[in-house]
This record gives C-alpha cells, structure tokens and sequence, in this order.
C-alpha cells in the first residue's frame, strides 16, 4: 500500500508550480491587454474593486484642502475677487467681439452653405490623482460612463487641450495626456494652417512635432492648435508652442521641440468635450484616425 | 552557539483580519496621489514581502497575484504588470524565508532590497516589451526607500502578535 501523509502536513502545490501558474496567467492578461484588448471586461470588474479604495486613499488630500480653504484669508479672497473682475472686463471685451465675429460667420457660412458647427456638449470634471505607474503620463479624473463620457473625448482646461479620455470605468475615467509618449494629437500651425500630427515625448513633459520636413515653414515661438479634421478635437484649441528646432541636413526630417500650452501638470479642473454629432463614420479599411487610437503602434523613427 | 544574530521573539499566532487590513492599508498608501515624486517607496510590495517572510503559510503566490491585478487597474498601469511581479516577489521571500529570518534587521532589509529590486526590474522589462520607454534611473529610488523602511514595517507588522515580557495582572496589556 502507498504511504498518504497525514492531511495536516499537505500544503497544496509547491511554490513554483504556484508561481508557473500566476505568471502565465498575469502573462496571458498582459497580452490581452496589450495586444488585442480584450481584458477590458476584467479591468472593469477589478477597477469596481479599486474603487472605494482609490476613493478612500485620496481623502486625507481632500481634508487638507478643505482645511487649508476653510483658513483662507480675507485678504487673499479680495485679491483673487479683483483680478478675477479685471480678467472678467477683459473677456467681456473679447466676448463681445465673438458675438459679432460669431454672426459674421454663420452668415459666410451660410453663404458657403457649409455645415453649422454643433455647439458640443461638456462636462466639468476634475482630476483625481496622477497614475503612479512612471512609464505614461495619464489622470484619472471624477466622471465615468454614467456621466456619459466616452473614450475618445477631448479633454481641455482653461488654457488648451490637456489629453484625450482612453479608457471609462463606471465612475472614473482615464485621460491620457497630450505629453504621453502614445498619444498623438492633430494640430496646425496658426501662423500658415500647415497641417501636422504632434507626438508626446513621455517623461520630459514636452511633444513632439515628428515627420515634418526639414524645410517646412515652423519658426520658433509658432503657436498649435487642433486642425479638427479628425473629429475629434474641436479646431482651434490650443496645444503647444514651438521651443526648439533642430535642422539637420543629415535626416528628412527636422526636429521640432513644443512645450504644451495647456497646465497638463497642474489643473484640477477640466472640461471634458463630447465628439462631434452628425460626422460621417470613417470608411473601415483606412487607417483609424491618429487620436482615435492612441495605442496604435508608432512607425519607426528615422534616426 | 548563536544561531541567530539576535535574539527571537515567540509570538502569538497571527491574526488573518490583521494581515487583511495591513495589505489593505498598504494599498491605499499606493493609491494616494503622489504626483510625481521621486522614491516613493512602493508598500505593498514591502507589506506582501514581509508577509511571506513571516506567515508563508497565509500570504502565498495567489494573494500576491490578486493585490497586484488591484494595483494594475488602479493606476491605469498595463494589468497584469504588478501582478507578474508580485507573483515573482512572493515566490522570492517564500523561498528565501527561512535565511532572511536569521539575520539581524539590517541585513534582512538588504536581503529584501535585491527582491524589491529584482521586481522593479521585471515590471521595467515587462514596460519596455510593450513598447514603453526607460523613467531613469530614479525610478529604483522607491526601493531603496522600501527597503529602508523594512525593519519598521517588520516592527509594526508583528506588534500585534508580541506579548509581554513579563506579566503583571495589574497591567491592562
């Protein structure tokens, strides 16, 4: 007869039997989360999880702040009321010019019977936390689905585009910022409409303006704004302004070095933009639109 | 003769409720918003390891495993990312429990350091495979920190299950 140890002395599989079956599980999520997205589902379910204790670890920060407003002075209440009236007569000047400028344009518009802009929807939303994870540059921010954000929606602060929303728990969302090396934003130059795809340079907090020819006409101090004519960003919003440009003879392309116009770092509040109604869908055998899928594998770079 | 390089402490027998609720705790340190500061030390890879140095019989591979999945969809990091390292971490102190335990805290804490490193350097590994690029080097600063901390993270883990040196009825604990 074959000798049975005593149950009390059975401690399950071995370790590494253990330790095979956990890392090619963990394997098999990454693969599916990198390459073919199909662990959306179970993020979702572990993100519910996450949730109350995501909640739970950003409330001392929110006393402090609670505390910290509470002892707020009078004298700075009555600076900040002063610069905001002086800033207010300043955009009260601008924003009369745009109702005229507004007029004027629907009436050309009309002329050229092109297609009214639908005025998008937004939502107020604010940043939670800044993901810890050191290789991508993403906020999680306040609203999810049942607020009816998408994936794929721009996200702005007060000064100009900040990042693009890439994934939606029920009550969170994910915002990749515009400085991620994934993401990729449309844009143009405001000086002479030349159309161009910027890139994020990861971790320097900069973007890049990649694939651009070593003679084209950007000049330092240029200012970028969204082109819209993905769709998804609203034309005209500021992105980033031209810092550097390198031109070497050597290499097709020039280097062009922006620093984001936007506070991508620094804001808690933002507006998050709904997509434009009414736009045709993109024919399916071409290519996605650069921003629609910000994790689409990035060409090669020419060095 | 001396086997160990200090004296040992017989404990109690752990509490399952207390362990849960460190882990728990050590997640929430994670999740806090640090924005991005450097060498922030990252406590559920110390908590776990501590663990399974000391109760190898209740933290194991699996609970690792699923503390990182947290980790993973917390942050928004690749998933599956923490949990492979955290899997390799657990299967690290569980092998090597029985040394560290006889070394004094320091040199526990070194011991500790090469695992922590170790699973910094497989999520960096897994990071670049996916296309992502190199943080710099501060980006191990977290570990040197973790490590620093782990006598008193040991200290605070088993407080619960030391008792008295010498009992006094009059003494409440």
């Amino acid at each position: 007869m074959d000798y049975q140890p005593p149950p009390f002395f059975s401690r399950g599989p071995a370790p590494l039997v253990r330790l095979g079956f956990f890392v090619s599980l963990a394997v098999l999520l990454m693969v599916l989360d990198a390459r073919f997205r199909y662990a959306e589902s179970i993020r979702e379910v572990v993100a519910l999880l996450a949730y109350p204790l995501q909640r739970a670890a950003l409330a001392p920060g929110e006393l402090l702040g609670a505390t910290a407003d509470f002892f707020t002075t009078q004298v700075a209440l009555k600076q900040e009321n002063d610069q905001l009236k002086a800033k207010d007569l300043v955009a009260a000047s601008d924003l009369l010019t745009l109702q005229a400028l507004r007029a004027e344009n629907s009436q050309l518009r009309g002329l050229l019977e092109a297609r009214e802009r639908v005025p998008r929807r937004s939502t107020l939303a604010e940043i939670l936390y800044q993901g810890r994870d050191p290789f991508s540059r993403k906020v999680i921010i306040d609203k999810g689905g049942r607020q009816g954000i998408e994936p794929g929606q721009a996200v702005i602060d007060a000064t100009g585009v900040i990042g693009q929303v890439t994934r939606v728990h029920p009550l969170l969302a994910e915002v990749t910022l515009i400085t991620d090396k994934e993401q990729r934003t449309p844009v143009e130059v405001v000086r002479n409409g030349l159309r161009a795809v910027i890139y994020g340079g990861g971790d320097k907090g900069t973007l890049d303006l990649s694939y651009t020819a070593t003679n084209a006409d950007v000049q330092a101090d240029d200012l970028l704004v969204t082109s819209g004519i993905d769709g998804v960003y609203p034309p005209g919003l500021p992105v980033a302004k031209v810092a550097k440009i390198e031109r070497n003879a050597a290499t097709s392309f020039a280097t062009i070095t922006c620093i984001p116009v936007a506070g991508t770092d620094q804001n808690r509040q933002v507006l998050v933009l709904s997509r434009e109604a009414g736009l045709p869908p993109p024919p399916a055998e071409a290519a996605p639109s650069a921003s629609i899928a910000p994790k689409q594998k990035r060409p090669k770079k020419r060095e | 003769m001396a086997y160990f390089e200090q004296p040992q402490r017989i404990l109690l027998p752990v509490s399952v409720g207390y362990m849960a609720l460190t882990v728990v705790l050590a997640l929430l340190f994670n999740l806090m918003p640090w924005h991005d500061l450097v060498g922030v030390p990252d406590m559920v890879a110390l908590v776990v390891a501590c663990w399974c140095v000391h109760q190898p019989r209740r933290m194991g591979i699996g609970i690792a495993w699923f503390v990182g999945l947290l980790m993973d969809a917390g942050n928004g990091a690749l998933l599956g990312q923490h949990a492979f390292a955290y899997a390799f971490l657990a299967f690290g102190a569980i092998t090597l429990h029985r040394r560290i335990l006889w070394f004094s805290q320091w040199r526990q804490a070194a011991h500790v350091l090469v695992l922590l490193l170790l699973t910094q350097v497989l999520m960096l590994g897994v990071r670049l495979a996916a296309g992502g690029v190199f943080p710099g080097p501060m980006y191990f600063a977290g570990s040197l920190t973790a490590a620093a901390l782990w006598p008193t993270v040991t200290f605070l883990l088993l407080l619960p299950q030391r008792r008295p040196e010498s009992v006094d009825e009059n003494r409440p604990l």
